[in-house]
């Protein structure tokens, strides 16, 4: 059996051991600097999730034995603690299989079901693709809308957030934590604005949880989602808060069983449920500590980066997450970039597009020409990052750069001083 | 006090080989599958194995497995996937579907779908002549489950598909229930979509599938990433699909086994059962070798699975996802049995761990429990 289904496995990524890299060397796995993408799980949440894989294995919809009722208090228990990280009531909190699908289920389950209040919606150009997929294929459906662009530190103007609402403007959608270059977007004063207009507010904060304050109670938002994989938990669980006051209707989008008070069937995965209601305890009670952390590396690695000529950082520095660094590395090719920074695991876009050769549209929509989206790259910092894993960045992006761009002519060329931008190139 | 699991079309245990292919992705390699470094290639490399692993245990080719979360989420990608691919058309789905087969159905009517059932007979048997004459009229689905959760009577479902392809509709089974109870066979089935699930067959929940002959038009139900070549957006869960993988590999060395065991211990307890007063439901036709579904006279099936449950057997009175409400099974009032006969339905469904010894244990409690409330019937009355 196991024979069969060996997997060509990193050794020992994520091993208490394996996590610091002491010495690196080509033999070793790359430094994981990818925590956008997808976070470890947490020991303490695997710890926590496997008797729900062995013995408390029932159906939490089983309402006639035991196994069932312990797989359902498990369950509740969970929502309590993914309602106490961000300030909800547990009754509004809906499990769904992922961010993506809580995505889907606000978007077209608010706009489905006050279609006939109007069929606008408003929503940005840099959202993930799981927000504007889903505004796409209502606007195939009959809705209108409008891809608000961001200025060019990543954060939306109020004033043309404003501009952009229409009398028939049903639902807006903005997202809590940028997925690529980690921008905090004024949530607050986003959802005045739809409070003032009667607009509902969606939020997605899949990239949100753990590394900034939530608290619904005060919070102007209407549907929020969330993810536990980037949270330190499970792939496979997400959730979506619903406001019971002043209540929110949606549509559902699966229906069955009638699981989740009927606005989400399937059953449930308890040992996935459980683990995500660990990831979001732990983080609750460990954010403040683990974020000053980052942002302490997070500085150092901006600061070692920032003695390489020519780079930008992506997104404002200010209103933004301390996981995030994204920075784009001027007179190198995208492509020779990727491949000369293996010792390191990246990401040169969303994790959702990467395997595209398409330019970042989130750097674009800042502005950035193609070249510079091509050659960035997000550095997002997490639970397991260590000082020698920073160190070792920044040396290892010294060294690479400066490879790179001694074989660029572009690069010589700047530095003989010639404006690269009034060449006249010629057309092979 | 006896600790007796009798609901395996419920869910089931996970197998702890199972478990130990999961563990390393739960702990260790939890790179994101859409991303190009090591970490994300060697997940992809595991979701990939283990649609192969699926492929083979239902006869089909790994490009048409596309994973999802749950048997529900297949099912609802499928009913409307497929209708909102060939708007106002009629669907048609059985009677004695799962409710997120005929509710996402329903649901299509918002859209300009007209939804009607097809009707089973006394056996729990989808009347092929009916179905023919409803099919004079332009359909766009046909969605015909392979073996009922409650009875578990099997329907002929190449002889449907047949039907179904004839009039140009496409059509779909649920066959969540057949997986690793019977030999599964895609492209003999002749069906164009097939929902399996992983957590029936030991493995874990969160996983499943949706197998698709790609060559139909079929609306996604997640729109963002575009995994799953687009059919299903979402971070793949890595760890379930694993284990949903493993779990087939071995739920297909396993069948032969399997079929002969809970079919020996189901016959074992009807044979039991003939002492009681009772009516076991869809026995006269073809059935899954594991499940019985019957009703003692006299006694409410709830009442009597409490009474059980008391005494350490974990039974069901009809699908976990209705176990909620105390509505008659809606698959045997379709069958035509009477409402009060309905209410006493209990379904017993045996799993590979369950012994000879723990089905005559379990038929002495059953009785004793019998006795028991009709004693209390009797002194109510």
């Amino acid at each position: 059996m196991s024979a069969s289904i060996e997997m060509p496995v990193v050794k020992d990524a994520f091993n208490k051991d394996g996590l610091t890299h002491g010495a690196h060397s080509a033999d070793l796995p790359p430094v994981y600097l990818d925590y956008s993408a997808t976070t470890p799980v947490d020991p303490r949440v695997a710890a926590k999730m496997i008797p729900y894989l062995t013995e408390h294995f029932g159906n939490a919809a089983s309402r006639s034995h035991p196994f069932g009722w312990t797989a359902e208090k498990a369950v509740e228990n969970a929502r309590e603690e993914v309602a106490k990280l961000v300030g909800a009531d547990p009754r509004e909190i809906v499990w769904t299989s992922g961010a993506t699908e809580s995505n889907n289920l606000a978007i077209k389950g608010a706009a489905n079901f006050y279609s006939g209040k109007g069929k606008h919606i408003i929503t940005v150009s840099t959202e993930h693709k799981a927000v504007i997929d889903a505004v796409r294929e209502l606007e195939r459906v009959g809705f209108t809308a409008t891809y608000l662009e961001p200025e060019p530190n990543g954060l939306i103007d109020l004033e043309k957030f404003k501009a952009a609402i229409q009398p028939d403007t049903v639902l807006a959608s903005v997202m809590l934590v940028n997925n690529e270059i980690g921008v905090i977007q004024d949530i607050t004063a986003i959802g005045n604005i739809c409070r003032e207009n009667n607009v509902i507010f969606h939020v997605d904060a899949a990239q949100a949880t753990g590394k900034v304050k939530i608290d619904l109670e005060n919070l102007p938002v209407d549907l929020m989602s969330f993810s536990a994989h980037k949270t330190y938990g499970p792939k496979g669980v997400g959730a979506l808060y619903v406001r019971r006051k002043p209540r929110i209707r949606i549509e559902a989008q699966m229906h069955g069983g009638g699981h989740e008070r009927g606005m989400r069937s399937g059953t449930l995965a308890t040992h996935q449920i459980v683990g995500m209601g660990e990831a979001f305890r732990i983080a609750r009670e460990e954010m403040e500590l683990e974020n000053a952390r980052i942002r302490r590396l997070r500085d150092k690695l901006l600061h070692g980066l920032e003695t390489i000529e020519e780079v930008y950082v992506n997104g404002d520095l200010e209103q933004r997450v301390p996981h995030n660094l994204n920075i784009s590395f001027n007179y190198v090719e995208g492509e020779s970039l990727i491949m000369a920074v293996k010792g390191i695991a990246v990401s040169s876009g969303s994790a959702c597009t990467s395997a595209s050769l398409e330019p970042s549209y989130v750097l674009r929509a800042l502005g950035r020409s193609d070249e510079l989206a091509h050659s960035s790259i997000r550095f997002s910092i997490g639970r397991f990052t260590t000082e020698e894993d920073v160190d070792y960045t920044i040396e290892l992006m010294k060294s690479k750069i400066g490879k790179l761009r001694e074989l660029s002519p572009l690069w010589e060329m700047f530095k003989d001083g010639i404006d690269l931008s009034k060449v006249q190139w010629a057309a092979h | 006090m006896a600790n007796i699991y009798l609901d395996h079309n419920a869910t089931t245990a996970l197998d702890s080989r199972v478990l130990d292919a999961m563990l390393p992705w739960m702990r260790n390699q939890s790179g994101n599958p859409t991303s190009r470094h090591v970490y994300g290639r060697s997940a992809r490399d595991a979701v990939e194995h283990a649609r192969t692993q699926v492929a083979e245990a239902c006869g089909a080719y790994p490009s048409q497995v596309v994973f999802t979360a749950a048997g529900t989420e297949s099912n609802n990608f499928a009913v409307k996937g497929i209708a909102a691919a060939k708007p106002g058309l009629q669907i048609l789905t059985s009677a004695i579907e799962h409710p997120c087969v005929t509710r996402p159905a329903l649901a299509m009517q918002q859209l300009g779908s007209v939804s009607h059932q097809i009707a089973v007979d006394a056996n729990g048997k989808i009347d092929l002549t009916k179905l023919k004459a409803q099919l004079t009229v332009p359909t766009s689905l046909v969605s015909v489950m392979l073996a009922n959760n409650e009875t578990g009577v099997i329907q002929e479902v190449a002889t449907i598909a047949e039907a179904a392809r004839a009039a140009g509709a496409f059509m779909h089974t649920d066959a969540v229930q057949g997986l690793g109870k019977l030999k599964l066979d895609f492209s003999d089935l002749g069906v164009h979509a097939m929902t399996i699930s992983s957590h029936k067959i030991h493995g874990p929940q969160g996983a499943a599938a949706l197998v698709l002959d790609k060559r139909i038009d079929i609306q996604p139900l997640l729109h963002g990433g575009g995994q799953e070549k687009g059919l299903r957006s979402g971070t793949e869960n890595v760890a379930a699909i694993v284990g949903f993988g493993a779990a087939c590999e071995l739920a297909v060395a396993n069948l032969n086994h399997y079929a002969a065991h809970t079919q020996a211990l189901r016959d074992q307890f009807e044979q039991g059962l003939q002492a009681l007063n009772v009516v076991i439901f869809g026995n006269k036709v073809a059935r899954l070798p594991n499940t019985s579904f019957f009703a003692v006279n006299g006694i409410e099936g709830e009442t009597l699975v409490m009474a059980l449950d008391r005494k350490g057997y974990a039974v069901a009175s009809g699908s976990a996802c209705s176990s909620d409400s105390t509505e008659p099974s809606h698959v045997l009032l379709a069958m035509g049995v009477h409402e009060d006969v309905a209410r006493g339905a209990v379904r017993v469904s045996f799993g590979a761990s369950n012994t000879a010894v723990q089905v005559a244990d379990f038929l002495s409690t059953l009785k004793n429990e019998v006795l028991r409330l009709k004693q209390l019937t009797a002194m109510a009355a």
